[in-house]
């Protein structure tokens, strides 16, 4: 079998905040009608955890997380790599009930932005109040990185996850650096 | 600056992360219908001074369709609904009525 590539490899930039591309994850899509229980009871199998509500993400053990991407979709972020696996177990839980599965593993690139810089660094991106009070830990918002599509959350770690599209991930990664050069400075937040 | 509040993400989302989708609350005219009703559902749109009903998209967010009801004189923002209705909801016509009385008598809609 061929390895699962990221667009960047390992990249990482360091400054008001770190940047670090992060390493192949397995990603599903699940849509449907996320009231009814086997779209719940499929995530549940899938992560041990049912999904939050909007503009929210819920995380599970071993780095595993599902969010809210629209009203009738979520993402699941696998602990592993391997998307399969759970793709096969997930189908039997929905069994009949109207849905969508796709593995997505390979269509995004994952970003980690961390360091007391991180909510300025991305303020300065995208139209998105990064205030400590409006957006907590386990937010998770769908909007723009300059030009391109984006997902920003907050985990528990206290580090912003980033997810943009493959294609665009050179040019977010390099926006995330610029926008963390060192003296970059807004002490905003 | 235009923000609104998507109604299915209750996010604040400004002007430049949604897509216009023209005027709301438009009645289709099909096959059998005459070409003056097909003209006026195709080309003909309300351009009001004033209170008006829109189509917006939450194009960098949740990506649905959502209404809003604004001013496009001041931008002043009424509120925004539901896509899933053909015509303004009665808690939207009260916040224009508070903000507007008597917009209803301005013209036809």
């Amino acid at each position: 079998m061929s390895e699962p590539q990221t667009p960047l490899g390992p990249a990482r930039f360091d400054g008001i905040a770190r940047i670090e591309a992060l390493p192949a994850r397995g990603m599903i899509t699940l849509r449907g009608d996320l009231g009814q229980s086997p779209l719940r009871g499929a995530v549940h199998r899938a992560l041990g955890v049912e999904p939050g509500g909007p503009g929210t993400i819920v995380e599970a053990g071993g780095g595993g997380a599902v969010a809210w991407m629209a009203p009738d979709e979520v993402l699941l972020f696998l602990p592993g790599a391997e998307a399969a696996p759970v793709l096969a177990e997930m189908r039997d839980v929905l069994a009949d009930a109207p849905h969508l599965l796709a593995d997505v593993s390979d269509a995004r690139a994952l970003f980690r932005v961390s360091g007391p810089g991180a909510r300025d660094v991305l303020a300065k991106l995208a139209p998105v109040d990064f205030a400590p009070d409006v957006f907590p830990t386990g937010s998770f918002r769908r909007t723009r990185l300059a030009q391109v599509p984006a997902a920003i959350w907050l985990g528990g770690d206290g580090a912003f996850g980033v997810m943009c599209f493959r294609s665009v991930a050179r040019y977010a990664f390099d926006l995330l650096g610029t926008a963390a050069a060192p003296g970059g400075e807004v002490g905003y937040y | 600056m235009l923000s609104l509040r998507c109604p299915y993400c209750g996010v604040e989302a400004e002007e430049t992360e949604l897509a216009p989708g023209g005027e709301a609350h438009l009645v289709r005219q099909g096959p059998g219908s005459s070409d003056e009703d097909f003209e006026t559902y195709l080309f003909l749109r309300e351009n009001p001074k004033g209170v008006h009903f829109e189509r917006w998209r939450h194009a960098h967010g949740c990506g649905k369709w959502f209404h809003a009801a604004r001013c496009t004189v001041t931008l002043e923002v009424f509120g925004t609904y539901s896509a899933q209705v053909s015509a303004p909801p009665e808690d939207i016509l009260a916040a224009i009525d508070a903000r507007r009385p008597g917009w209803r008598r301005e013209g036809p809609r």
